[in-house]
């Protein structure tokens, strides 16, 4: 009722509210009421925009229902990349009055010309899970489009519905006209009821290592069973195919449980959602793929295996739990290691106390920047400072310098090098009256074919010999196999037999050992608030109440035989094993920052001579193992390493080309595979890290590199929280020189091991390095007792 | 790693250079193969915007190549133009630094897909092959004959995983019988040597002489093989020696 209060002045509104609260209808509601009071409208009155299709379909369909009892003359439709070409052309000619859409499909209407005449009448935009948008290259996009639309249609109002988050300021900024929070007026939807969560008590005693969770099954198992319906998340797909497999090996009463991650083909993941829906299935293991969606009011209890990353992320995913808001949600964590139980225990305590966590949005890519104004162009002429205004009212584009715009005008233009001679060949004819048009026709269909934010890696269908398709896995992965492996997919094992016509041929296996495909994703870091309670729980003896006692007995080992980390500084242990020097550091900054950290600690290691041989890290910690000790920590912990050091590796290291090629996509230098036109074999492109060198070499300061190192820098190499953490480990290095690796170091020592980790010879080899670690760790040569 | 591999092609001593170059000693004789210039116009002409950087850096590193090593000819193996047009698109530099390499040494091109007809500007001689001393040189490898045959076309790449670092980029392929060369031009993409396109050509296995800045990495058709098998169990970083 507040929405229709809110709208009723004029107002643009960000309803806030848990999954399930019924807050998508409520955005509508304001639509619905206008269009039954004026039967004899014509043209498009609402647009719905949602990060899913799926999402668009069902709510077309629960709009309808509705709609159709009342007997309302109003018109809803869908339109995204599955919209028959067709279906797509009526719509533009005869709009309907409530459009159903997606970012992506959003960009391309706007690139059209008639687009003028089709949202000239708009009245309002409604945003579905703003949340997961606001921040990503996609809802650049979006904010971008949606300033044209404004521009279009002056009086639009704007609703956006979304999850709670850490920083409500910049979400309405997101949602408001000209990025000015003020100008848009918050409502609370009803809030869900307390969440109760806990950990999973197992019999097996907890992993040191691991990540797949698979200790646990019998326990995961006995929760599916108690439940009415439960959703499995899981952090990766490849533990989303092993859990599942192992689950169903567990399953005596043969309860129907399945299976649902990005790579498995759409039809399937359809069945298994409807499947869902329809109250046919006790528990569906899941990835982030199922983090958005469809509200499934049978879904009672959601179980979390691995690491929750945040708690923001947390309270998301257990609000896929217990849709009646009188109920509160049931949520299980299950840790696979120890130190994820410390994780899940302050995760637990962040969800009670309800704090929030999770980056504010970084400023809106330029490579998204210069796809949209080659759109704008392809819609019509386009006049620099008429855009530069226009792109400026998107919040995340808000504080973007003129000069960088006008260099992106340049790239779109024709490329933007310094050496001007593509004159011949520009995209962009600029006319007399100072305005800027697509040069050719082709150019603009070509570009229309290209218009997105998602990067995929390049990928290669699944499908069973005489059979259906089961999905689909990354090439690479594919050009590993050799005929005759086996690998788990779609929650079979299954046999490589060859790549056929762009299609992995695959015939059913047997077997105990496959070989688990690696998926590249869910590899994100711990949030910064995550890290902080964390570092804290360590810290305090006083906090293990809720541990898990071999949890507890391994810290009092480890404040026994080294030291606790504290709440500041860094503590550093080093130790000899097998004639090498080892260096742990406790700096809990994430696994990208520690990545970036491990490579600019090896280079200044083989500075100072200590001929460091290699390093590993997780989200917690890194260890770097050397044939010499290091002495000067505060010298290699120095900040300023973030300096040449780090523009030294940053211009050479496979992220920034895979960033790159991302970037070169997005921005249009180089261009998608078209189905039906992919490589035959025979035929090779070029090489966009070869492109990245040469632009690299000549031009390095060019538009493209720009966007490349902004990404890289909050992304994959995450500088931000690398700087935070040196600056905090100036104000105290502790070192701890130890005889042998200590009981907190064994985690990720046992990471190191897993390198070579292949087949039963290996996995046998891991095994004793695995014990000879532990022993290493927890003897006790004195005969004093234990302080426990 | 060694900045150049040994080979040993019917009978013939070669090497094959980090730089993507072959080098033929008694020959005195450097080869080089789809140079691909003005690839990056061609595409710029069809909206595509690449950096119009790559003719001159191929050529710069194809004057490195030709310093420091006593050539008395060079030979370019086909697809040394993007195509038909390329030549015409040839900035001012890139073409006086390809007429001074003319007159530098004997240039022999040799007609590609790409190129049928290089173009007669820049000085050299234009031949549909080359036999000579127990060597065929050809763009194109031809399934029915071998002994002795250098050629390109394929633009050859492998990747080998070695203590958890991947090393990966053009190769050159060949079994003591025939040679297929790495693709020189700056913006030239490859195909990977497991792909089947090959196998007609190397029916008893091949090894693979990997390029990088680092130097030449030589490995067999199965230690290839083996080494991408195990990259998919590898999770931890190590650093190069």
């Amino acid at each position: 009722m507040e929405m229709l209060a809110v709208d009723g002045r004029g107002e643009n509104a960000l309803l806030i509210a848990p999954t399930g609260g019924g807050k998508t209808l409520a955005g509508f509601l304001p639509s619905l009421i206008d269009l039954a009071a004026a039967p004899d409208r014509n043209g498009l009155h609402t647009l719905y925009i949602s990060p899913l299709k799926a999402l668009a379909v069902d709510i077309q369909r629960n709009l309808t229902t509705p709609i159709e009892e009342m007997d309302l003359p109003i018109r809803v439709e869908t339109r995204t990349g599955d919209t028959p070409a067709n279906r797509r052309q009526r719509q533009r000619e005869n709009p309907p009055h409530i459009l159903l859409t997606t970012p992506e499909s959003l960009s391309v209407l706007l690139s059209q010309p008639d687009s003028f005449d089709l949202f000239a009448g708009l009245q309002r935009i409604v945003v579905d899970e703003t949340h997961a948008l606001v921040g990503t290259k996609r809802g650049d996009q979006l904010a971008l489009c949606m300033a044209r639309l404004s521009r279009i249609a002056p009086d639009v109002r704007r609703i956006g519905l979304s999850a709670t988050v850490a920083w409500p300021e910049e979400l309405k900024a997101y949602i408001a006209p000209d990025a000015d929070p003020g100008r848009v007026t918050t409502v609370n939807g009803m809030q869900a009821k307390q969440a109760e969560v806990r950990l999973l008590a197992t019999d097996e005693s907890l992993p040191w290592s691991g990540h797949y969770g698979l200790h646990a099954v019998p326990e995961i198992y006995r929760e599916i069973q108690q439940a009415g319906t439960a959703i499995v998340f899981v952090n990766t797909r490849a533990q989303a195919e092993l859990l599942f497999q192992a689950l169903w090996h567990a399953n005596e009463d043969a309860l129907p449980i399945a299976l649902h991650h990005g790579s498995l083909d759409r039809d399937q993941r359809r069945k298994v959602e409807a499947a869902m829906a329809d109250g046919k299935l006790r528990a569906v293991v899941a990835t982030a793929s199922l983090d958005l969606g469809i509200d499934w009011a049978a879904v009672d209890l959601v179980v979390q295996v691995g690491p929750p990353k945040g708690v923001s992320r947390l309270i998301q995913r257990i609000g896929r739990a217990g849709h009646r808001l009188d109920v509160p949600s049931r949520a299980v964590l299950v840790p696979c290691n120890r130190f994820e139980v410390l994780e899940c225990r302050c995760a637990i305590d962040g969800v009670a106390e309800n704090t929030l966590d999770g980056d504010p949005p970084r400023p809106g890519g330029l490579d998204v920047l210069a796809q949209h104004v080659m759109t704008l162009a392809c819609a019509g002429p386009i006049h620099p400072g008429e855009i530069f205004a226009e792109i400026t009212d998107a919040s995340p584009y808000a504080d973007l310098p003129r000069d960088t715009f006008d260099a992106v005008l340049r790239y779109v233009e024709d490329g933007g090098y310094a050496l001007k001679s593509y004159d011949r060949w520009k995209r962009l004819f600029h006319k007399a009256d100072g305005t800027y048009e697509v040069s050719s026709p082709r150019i603009a269909q070509r570009h229309r074919m290209n218009i997105g934010t998602i990067v995929e890696e390049a990928l290669l269908k699944v499908r069973m010999r005489g059979g259906g398709t089961l999905g689909e896995v990354e090439e690479y992965f594919a050009n590993m196999l050799e005929p005759g492996d086996t690998f788990l997919f779609a929650g079979r094992m299954l046999r490589f037999e060859a790549i056929k016509d762009m299609a992995v041929i695959a015939t059913a296996a047997q077997g105990t050992a496959p070989k688990v495909p690696a998926y590249m994703g869910g590899r994100m870091p711990f949030t910064t608030h995550l890290s902080d309670r964390v570092r804290h729980t360590l810290s305090d003896p006083s906090t293990w109440g809720g541990l898990p006692d071999t949890v507890r007995e391994w810290l009092r080992l480890q404040q026994w035989r080294s030291v606790l980390p504290g709440d500041d500084g860094l503590l550093v242990e080093t130790f000899p094993r097998n004639d090498k020097e080892y260096l742990v550091a406790y700096s809990f900054a994430g696994r990208n920052a520690h990545q970036t950290l491990g490579m600019l600690l090896t280079k200044r290691m083989e500075r100072m001579g200590l001929g460091p041989l290699g390093f590993v890290a997780s989200d917690y910690v890194i260890a770097v193992w050397s044939l010499k000790p290091a002495r000067d920590f505060a010298a290699l912990f120095d900040e300023d390493m973030l300096g040449d050091d780090l523009e030294a590796w940053m211009e050479d290291c496979s992220l920034m080309k895979r960033t790159f090629r991302n970037v070169a996509i997005v921005a249009g230098l180089i261009e998608r595979r078209q189905p039906g036109q992919e490589k035959t074999g025979r035929q090779v492109t070029f090489s966009s890290d070869l492109i990245y060198d040469v632009l690299r070499r000549h031009e390095p300061d060019h538009i493209l590199l720009q966007a490349t190192r902004q990404d890289a820098r909050g992304g994959l190499i995450d500088v931000g929280r690398l700087a935070e953490f040196l600056t905090r480990a100036k104000h105290g290095i502790r070192h701890r020189r130890l005889d042998r690796v200590s009981p907190l170091a064994v985690p990720i020592l046992l990471e190191v091991g897993k390198e070579s980790v292949y087949g039963d010879a290996e996995a046998q080899l891991f095994d004793d390095l695995a014990r000879d670690l532990i022993d290493d760790a927890m003897n006790v040569d004195t005969q004093g007792g234990l302080p426990l | 790693m060694t900045q150049f591999a040994d080979i040993t092609l019917n009978g013939v001593r070669l090497q094959a250079w980090a730089d993507g170059s072959l080098y033929w000693p008694d020959g005195q004789t450097l080869i080089v193969s789809d140079l691909h210039l003005e690839k990056g116009s061609s595409y710029a002409r069809r909206g595509q915007m690449l950096p119009p950087y790559d003719s001159r850096a191929t050529l710069e590193r194809l004057d490195r190549a030709l310093t420091g090593r006593a050539v008395r000819r060079l030979i370019c193996l086909g697809d040394s133009f993007h195509d038909q047009g390329a030549a015409d698109r040839l900035g001012g530099d890139e073409r006086n630094a390809l007429i001074a390499l003319t007159e530098q040494v004997e240039t022999i091109w040799i007609a590609g897909n790409h190129d049928p007809a290089p173009p007669p500007d820049f000085g050299g001689m234009v031949v549909e092959d080359l036999v000579e001393g127990g060597l065929v040189f050809r763009h194109e490898a031809d399934t029915q004959t071998g002994w002795g045959e250098i050629s390109g076309h394929y633009h050859p790449k492998a990747g080998l995983s070695a203590k958890g670092r991947r090393l990966s980029g053009p190769c050159f392929m060949e079994d003591g019988r025939r040679l297929i060369m790495p693709a020189f031009g700056s913006y030239t993409g490859g195909l990977s040597v497991l792909d089947p396109v090959y196998r007609p050509l190397f029916q008893t296995g091949f090894r693979v002489h990997i390029t990088s800045r680092h130097g030449v990495l030589s490995v067999s058709e199965d230690r290839l093989r083996q080494s991408n098998r195990a990259e998919a169990g590898a999770s931890a970083r190590l650093l190069r020696r």
